[in-house]
């Protein structure tokens, strides 16, 4: 009665991917941040790569979402430099650096509430449209192919994600899990070369975590985009990640491969502590 | 059952984008602009246009801009009044001191002075939000207030401080009974709407009401917000500045500084927040129900047969009317636009349960 099964070969593990991780994309040098007399970060350094996916990890207060936000233009540090491309970047604003080609998604859900799901990934393609006040008024020539020439784009984009069926619904009345995607969405139509991720599991169910890491290699693997997020979830970090940088007190920790970063007696001290005595 | 879209498909982007997607919308919006264009004309009689019709299209056109403001962008001003104000009189100073300018080049002009002075006023919005807003859009008002009534040179050094306006001379064709003002009204009215429904489904609309939702967000999509914010005054105050000129020209005729005051303002603003915000279809809705309603209320005991004082009657309508406004918000705070599109919601299984 039945054909005869032939096993498909297992999957790779996932170590064993092969990607194409090349020159250094965005490097920080001695960042330091303070707030008044609070050290936000202090001095602390290290590359993101193009290709990888790295993560930063750390307890809470250790400076991460600072360091994004460094990184992303919404802090200026007091001292460091940030080289992006192999240039010093000079002070910028936000979106400057989304000019420059940096999304990203913030750790809990900046979305238009306003707005449908469509309407907020149309967002993110308001860089690459061009056409006149006139143009725009009138909804003629480049005003209405612009249009329709970005919808078709960020349509692929929903496909992607598997959020077809919200298209027309107001990002307010969405589920938890569904906001961090369509934000993912918006960040992703913007075509970014380095895409930051505030916690983008945070609050999620193992599936919604599961699907989300997917999302994540996805991306990765069929853009190519350079991926630095910020995570907890230790399992999901030393899954998908390339290379992990820890942060503690603002200070750096250790810096290395998720292997190398497991077994540092400096951050198994800071996530474990130490026995005293 | 009366309002589905079963067995409507769309097949293309361009399809999907359109204004009107239903079959059922575009029916409607023929019916309307048919009766208005010429079902209206032949059958109001000239009170209803003149007192009525006209005044609640150059309202609906002003509440439009400032829905642009404040619905769309965020950005809560106290001004509009003064910004019709400068468009008013600007085109009569055009009008006044560049007679071989045609009217509607006069308009146009108008329009863009209002909207020159409405990024100058604009500017407070990048430091500033909300009601600390509201507060500095007020000092547009007073401003224009002061320098109407204070600036002979405004008024062409009249003694009384009253100007009229010159015929309304379009190209040789001169618009003088109601029913051509209505026409002229309406006209601008259809194309004001039209234009700023265009303007919120492409980029610029869209990075308003990024603003207006997050600006944080809006800024790490690349959206500059002192641009998003500045071009929503800008055109905000271009139509408002629109609509004090046909207020100016087309319903008043002649008129004085106190035309534009503060009252104008927060009339407008009502209409913005009782018709919803984020809405032009609200605009109209708004502008109907500031206008039309208290005319209503005045009539009303006379169409029952009571028999009130004038006085009476004018107090009552102040009170209902007052009354009206606060009830509506409690039940309904996003206005006339959102009952509409619950009723539709509503329409599309009726009589069915679901």
């Amino acid at each position: 009665m039945l054909a005869t099964v032939t096993p498909s070969p297992p999957p790779a593990p996932i170590a064993q991917r092969q990607r194409a991780i090349g020159e250094v994309l965005l490097a920080v040098e001695n960042i330091s941040l303070r707030f008044g007399g609070v050290r936000a970060l202090s001095n602390v350094s290290f590359d993101i790569r193009k290709g990888e996916i790295r993560a930063i990890i750390g307890p809470n207060g250790a400076g991460k979402s600072s360091m994004l936000n460094v990184i992303n233009g919404f802090y200026h540090p007091q001292e460091g430099r940030i080289l992006w491309k192999g240039r010093a970047r000079s002070r910028m604003r936000p979106h400057e650096a989304a000019k420059g080609g940096i999304a990203r998604t913030f750790q809990n859900i900046a979305l238009f509430k306003g707005m449908t799901t469509l309407d907020n990934i149309m967002t993110g393609r308001i860089l690459k449209m061009r056409a006149s006040f006139i143009e725009q008024a009138l909804y003629v020539g480049r005003g209405r192919s612009e249009e329709l020439r970005e919808r078709d784009f960020v349509e692929r984009i929903i496909d992607f994600l598997e959020i077809a069926h919200i298209r027309h619904t107001p990002v307010g009345k969405l589920p938890y899990g569904l906001q961090k995607r369509v934000e993912l969405a918006r960040a992703l139509a913007m075509e970014p070369e380095l895409l930051l991720l505030d916690e983008p599991m945070a609050g999620m169910n193992l599936e919604e975590k599961e699907d989300m890491c997917r999302f994540i290699l996805d991306v990765n693997e069929e853009f190519g985009t350079t991926v630095a997020l910020i995570e907890h979830d230790m399992s999901v970090v030393m899954d998908i990640s390339d290379r992990v940088v820890v942060l503690d007190y603002g200070k750096l920790l250790a810096d290395g491969t998720p292997d190398q970063v497991r077994d540092d007696p400096a951050v198994i001290a800071a996530y474990l502590g130490v026995a005293h005595g | 059952m009366i309002y589905r879209e079963t067995g409507q498909f769309r097949t293309s982007y361009a399809e999907d984008q359109a204004i009107f997607r239903l079959r059922q919308d575009k029916i409607g919006i023929a019916v309307i602009l048919a009766i208005a264009w010429i079902g209206i004309p032949f059958f109001a009689d000239e009170y209803l246009l003149r007192a009525i019709l006209v005044p609640f299209l150059i309202l609906a056109i002003a509440a439009i801009g400032l829905n642009l403001l404040l619905g769309y962008c965020g950005q809560i001003s106290l001004g509009t009044g003064a910004f019709m104000a400068i468009g008013a009189y600007a085109a009569y100073n055009l009008a006044l001191r560049l007679p071989a300018l045609p009217l509607l080049l006069d308009f146009l002009l108008a329009g863009l002075i209002a909207a020159a002075v409405g990024v100058v006023f604009g500017l407070p919005s990048l430091r500033i939000k909300g009601l600390y807003l509201a507060v500095a859009t007020l000092a547009a008002q007073f401003f224009a207030d002061w320098a109407f009534l204070r600036l002979p040179w405004f008024t062409n050094y009249t003694p009384s401080g009253s100007v009229t306006a010159p015929p309304l001379d379009f190209f040789g064709w001169v618009a003088d009974t109601p029913r051509e003002k209505y026409f002229v009204c309406l006209a601008f009215a259809c194309l004001t709407a039209l234009l700023a429904k265009n303007l919120v489904r492409s980029r610029i609309g869209r990075s308003w009401m990024a603003i207006r939702d997050m600006d944080i967000a809006a800024e790490i999509i690349g959206i500059r917000p002192m641009t998003a914010k500045l071009s929503a005054f800008a055109v905000s105050s271009f139509v408002a500045g629109g609509a004090g000129v046909l207020w100016a020209f087309v319903h008043l005729g002649s008129w004085e500084p106190l035309a534009f005051s503060i009252d104008m303002s927060f009339r407008l603003l009502f209409m913005v927040i009782i018709g919803g915000m984020g809405s032009i279809l609200g605009s109209f809705l708004g502008a109907a129900f500031i206008t039309v309603l208290p005319i209503f209320l005045n009539q009303a005991p006379g169409l029952v047969g009571i028999q009130l004082s004038t006085a009476m009657v004018s107090h009552l309508e102040f009170m209902i009317f007052g009354s009206l406004i606060v009830l509506f918000l409690i039940w309904e705070p996003h206005g006339l636009a959102r009952l509409w599109q619950i009723g539709k919601e509503k329409m599309r299984l009726w009589p069915f349960p679901y």
